[in-house]
């Protein structure tokens, strides 16, 4: 049987990536978020994950506004880095693993999550900054990856408690195939941060705090959270924190933090980042 | 027309929903062309006609030609998407935010590393309506 043995949640700050891939990361702006993560690289060293599925949303790089799907997941053997401006990002392409998600899409359908199926998808930012966050830049990727992307960028966006339900969707998907895989789920974006408009740079430390100590304790207060308050309290973009909440779901009740890293500014956001595990091994 | 949004609150934020979504589709598409460098090379060739094969209106066109970075988004830009719009320019996310707030690059990366944009006094349009 697989399991889901531990949650991470990142920012996948795009800034963060151009840092690592330009040899900044000893730069004194860049070096306290790169030594943030230095534990957690170790942790994920030694949990050694067969499979990660990584939580994030497309900025505009795989889809566009032709197609706009709530809920997506990648089922191919392989997924290009995208080109979002500047080339695309000097990282391995990233595996995936059709079996488990053909397995998951099989699975939560018919738990009622309707996910589009995507088998061509090239993958941007919001899942390789994560991936360099947490394995460095190997030749190749440690572990395959499973993609899930949820928009986040078209109002309305997912609600958190509809996300912290497919998490638990998820879960029942990987506990139910039949091979013994460990998996690690993570949930990328946020934390506060509004990229747009006149209030760009809004920060809000208290939220992001309350965030992170509920996530571990309370998750489901946080599945109370509306788009609006995201909004007016976190800024137009913190509302990639839902993504968070699908990772969350797809853990135990009861888990306990390994890992909490927080500072501010990376670039234009507050970078989060906690490690969880399920408090029963 | 959709009935007044809870949203219509928020300072200086603009939440781009189906409305503006519809109304930016071409505005937006034209951005998401420039992933292509030989799309962007054209681009910079020659900025007007390679706008012109896009159905949008003048106003959008001349908030691209003036990269009039808080126009588009009024105008139903994304910022996903004006972001490529400014990557073919060479510039950031934090070189446009800083442009978007009025202020110069060096001010916006201060406010950054003092903590940012504080939370409180930017909660609502009647809070900055007392700001004169």
């Amino acid at each position: 049987m697989a399991r889901i043995i531990a949650g991470v949640a990142t920012s996948h700050i795009p800034a963060v990536g151009a840092a690592w891939d330009n040899g900044k990361t000893d730069e004194p702006y860049w070096q306290p978020v790169f030594k943030g993560f230095e534990r957690s690289k170790e942790w994920i060293a030694k949990v050694k994950p067969d499979v990660c599925i990584v939580v994030y949303n497309d900025h505009m790089s795989a889809f566009s506004l032709e197609i706009v799907p709530t809920f997506a997941i990648g089922c191919a053997a392989e997924f290009p880095i995208a080109d979002e401006g500047w080339g695309p990002r000097p990282v391995p392409p990233v595996k995936g693993h059709p079996e488990l998600a053909s397995h998951i899409v099989q699975s939560v359908v018919l738990d009622e999550f309707d996910i589009t199926i995507v088998n061509k998808m090239e993958v941007d930012h919001g899942l390789t900054v994560p991936l360099t966050l947490m394995f460095g830049q190997p030749k190749e990727w440690p572990c395959p990856v499973i993609p899930i992307a949820v928009n986040v960028v078209v109002y309305p966006v997912p609600t958190g408690n509809r996300c912290y339900l497919l998490g638990k969707a998820i879960r029942k998907a990987v506990e139910s195939f039949d091979k013994d895989l460990r998996v690690v789920i993570f949930g990328t974006g946020g934390m506060s941060h509004q990229l747009q408009g006149p209030r760009a740079g809004l920060i809000n430390r208290e939220f992001d705090t309350r965030f992170l100590d509920n996530l571990t304790v309370d998750p489901r207060a946080l599945t109370k959270i509306s788009h609006l308050e995201y909004l007016r309290e976190a800024g137009s973009e913190a509302i990639e924190l839902v993504m968070w909440l699908i990772m969350r779901g797809a853990l135990d009740d009861e888990v306990k933090e390994v890992r909490r890293f927080y500072h501010v500014p990376a670039s234009n956001t507050a970078l989060g980042h906690i490690v969880l595990e399920n408090a029963q091994p | 027309m959709a009935l007044p949004k809870e949203y219509d609150d928020l300072p200086g934020t603009i939440v781009f929903d189906a409305d503006r979504a519809r109304e930016g589709y071409h505005l937006n598409m034209f951005c998401m062309s420039l992933m292509k460098p030989q799309n962007r090379a054209a681009f910079k060739a020659a900025e007007r006609a390679y706008l012109d094969q896009w159905p949008m209106t003048e106003a959008q066109k001349q908030s691209i030609l003036t990269r009039d970075w808080n126009g588009m988004l009024r105008l139903g830009g994304n910022i996903y998407f004006t972001a490529k719009l400014a990557a073919t320019d060479g510039l950031s996310f934090q070189q446009i935010a800083a442009m978007m707030t009025g202020s110069t690059q060096d001010e916006y990366a201060q406010m950054m590393i003092k903590g940012g944009r504080p939370i409180a006094g930017n909660r609502s349009k009647s809070e900055w309506k007392n700001l004169g």
